[in-house]
């Protein structure tokens, strides 16, 4: 693999970029393989190079069944941070958080991570509250996060209007300076450049069609489009078809896939200097570094794996966006999509053993996970490795559902979903 | 946005009038303080979530309030038919209409590289 440097740089740009080769390599599938990972998103692609990189596991397989960073991966809005209320979540989110900010390093790939600020509108007494509680909560437990009066909140993000008379008027805002961007397709590619140099296999456009187990439970392989492959462990990581997976090893979850939407607007000049969520009204906005807003609709409010969704939502969050930022109401929409995420209960995170021995779950990230990625992968990978989970992901397991050790971000949500 | 019938109003509605109330046909244990932990995490957590046919219920809730039952496509969100509350599951093929999502790879890029 060549490493990037601004020497490379330079020398390419003399011989017109043409020396630039394949950034991964697409072998053929190995009939077997110590695990197979399926799901060629962040997650999975991060969890197979940690596999290499931290635990020596270099007989891996991602498999993909579209082309990598296609689902959620790529369709997220981008944002980090690490302000949720209980500790299993800050662990694991500020975990994540702290692999962000030396990312491109590591992987020697920039991933554009931009720690330009989150901060979250309060409206009314309850958001002041609950903020409040987080922010304290937060700063208990050694994660930045801050109380801004209204002057305080305009002067950090200038095109909010913060008057009195506005439709959704602002009595303050949390803010975590930390938190920010980063380019998702700089995340999967980079994770893919580095694991399939490390020599993971990642074989996109094979979809796996069945799980298979022996007679005493145990997983042996999937089948998949391309045939059978076997493998001693298999971890799941495939967001919104999580439980079309765990279902093809008799195993029901407590999932529930949705459409969530996004869209972005035309490019414009640097204009909007952070992120900015609103909860009660349902907005999120941050400008990427091609100019477009991109903005977070909700989820629409049936199961679906259609990768699309109602018109009405949307519009719904840009209502609430033109209210906010008034001078943003004649920009045009250029772009909408739809993503399918998997919803648990209590809207935290799956990551865990299942009853099938050698089967693995990560999944139940909903409507967050972009965020959790590096932390999500990097955790994920040690549970594979060593069959149990990490210190900061065990409370995260399938089996709460039953114990009813249920972690409630979905009171403490930063946007209802 | 999807238009629904509602087998009450005997009417199709826009989905702004309906809201959707999960699953159907899930029976509430009548002895629900003698049940195990794992019964009732299959009764109150545990869903098919299925790619295809689910069986859903709805609510009408801005126009006769009442909660029914449908029968919809989540791959092509098509309703294959909505009936009222209290009757049978109807006997439908449980595969999806088309296996292809609305938006696909290869729709868009062709085969990946």
């Amino acid at each position: 693999m060549r490493k990037f440097s601004v020497f490379a740089v330079a020398r390419e740009a003399l011989r017109g970029h043409k020396g630039w080769g394949p950034h991964w390599a697409s072998p053929e599938p190995r009939p077997q393989y110590d695990v197979i990972i399926i799901g060629g998103g962040g997650h999975g692609l991060g969890a197979a190079y940690y596999l290499a990189k931290e635990h020596g596991i270099t007989n891996v397989a991602v498999l993909e069944k579209g082309w990598i960073g296609g689902g959620n991966t790529g369709r997220n809005t981008t944002i980090i941070r690490s302000n949720y209320l209980y500790e299993e979540s800050m662990d694991i989110y500020e975990h994540s958080l702290k692999l962000w900010e030396n990312l491109s390093q590591d992987l020697n790939y920039n991933v554009m991570y931009s720690p330009r600020g989150v901060m979250m509108l309060s409206h009314n007494i309850h958001d002041q509250q609950s903020f409040k509680r987080h922010i304290n909560a937060n700063r208990l437990y050694g994660i930045d996060n801050e109380w801004l009066t209204p002057e305080q909140a305009k002067a950090y993000c200038p095109p909010l209007d913060i008057a009195k008379s506005a439709r959704y008027p602002i009595n303050g805002a949390a803010l975590q300076r930390r938190g920010g961007t980063a380019r998702h397709d700089a995340v999967a590619w980079g994770y893919a450049r580095a694991a399939s140099d490390r020599g993971v296999h990642i074989i996109q456009n094979c979809e796996v069609t069945g799980i298979r187990r022996d007679e005493t439970g145990r997983v042996t392989g999937v089948d998949t489009n391309r045939g059978f492959i076997g493998a001693k462990k298999v971890g799941i990581s495939a967001a919104g078809h999580s439980s079309v997976l765990m279902q093809m090893a008799d195993v029901r979850v407590p999932l529930q896939s949705q459409p969530l939407q996004a869209l972005v607007s035309e490019p414009l000049k640097p204009i909007f200097p952070c992120v900015v969520m609103s909860n009660s009204v349902h907005a999120y906005i941050s400008q990427s570094d091609k100019g477009e807003f991109v903005i977070g609709a909700g989820t629409d409010q049936y199961n679906s794996y259609s990768q699309t969704g109602g018109l009405q939502i949307i519009t719904h969050t840009l209502d609430a966006i033109c209210e906010l930022f008034p001078m943003f109401r004649r920009v045009k929409m250029m772009r909408q999509w739809g993503g399918i995420v998997d919803v648990t209960q209590d809207r935290s995170p799956i990551q865990g053993v299942t009853p099938v021995p050698g089967l693995y779950l990560n999944a139940g990230w909903g409507t967050g996970g972009f965020k959790a990625t590096p932390g999500s992968a990097n955790l994920f990978a040690h549970l594979i490795a060593r069959g149990e989970p990490h210190r900061l992901s065990a409370g995260l397991t399938l089996e709460r559902f039953r114990t009813g050790r249920l972690i409630d971000e979905a009171a403490a949500a930063a946007v209802a979903h | 946005m999807l238009l629904i019938y509602c087998p009450y109003c005997e009417e199709e509605r826009s989905e702004l009038e309906f809201r959707n109330a999960g699953d159907a046909h899930i029976a509430r244990p009548t002895n629900i303080a003698d049940i195990s932990d794992e019964e009732f995490e299959a009764y109150f957590f545990l869903r098919d979530n299925p790619k295809g046919v689910i069986f859903e219920r709805w609510r009408h809730i801005h126009g006769c309030s009442r909660f029914f039952n449908a029968a919809r496509d989540t791959v092509s969100d098509r309703f294959l038919t909505t009936y009222k509350a209290g009757e049978p599951k109807p006997d439908l093929d449980a595969q999806p209409k088309t296996a292809a999502t609305v938006e696909t790879y290869e729709a868009l890029e062709g085969a990946a590289q």
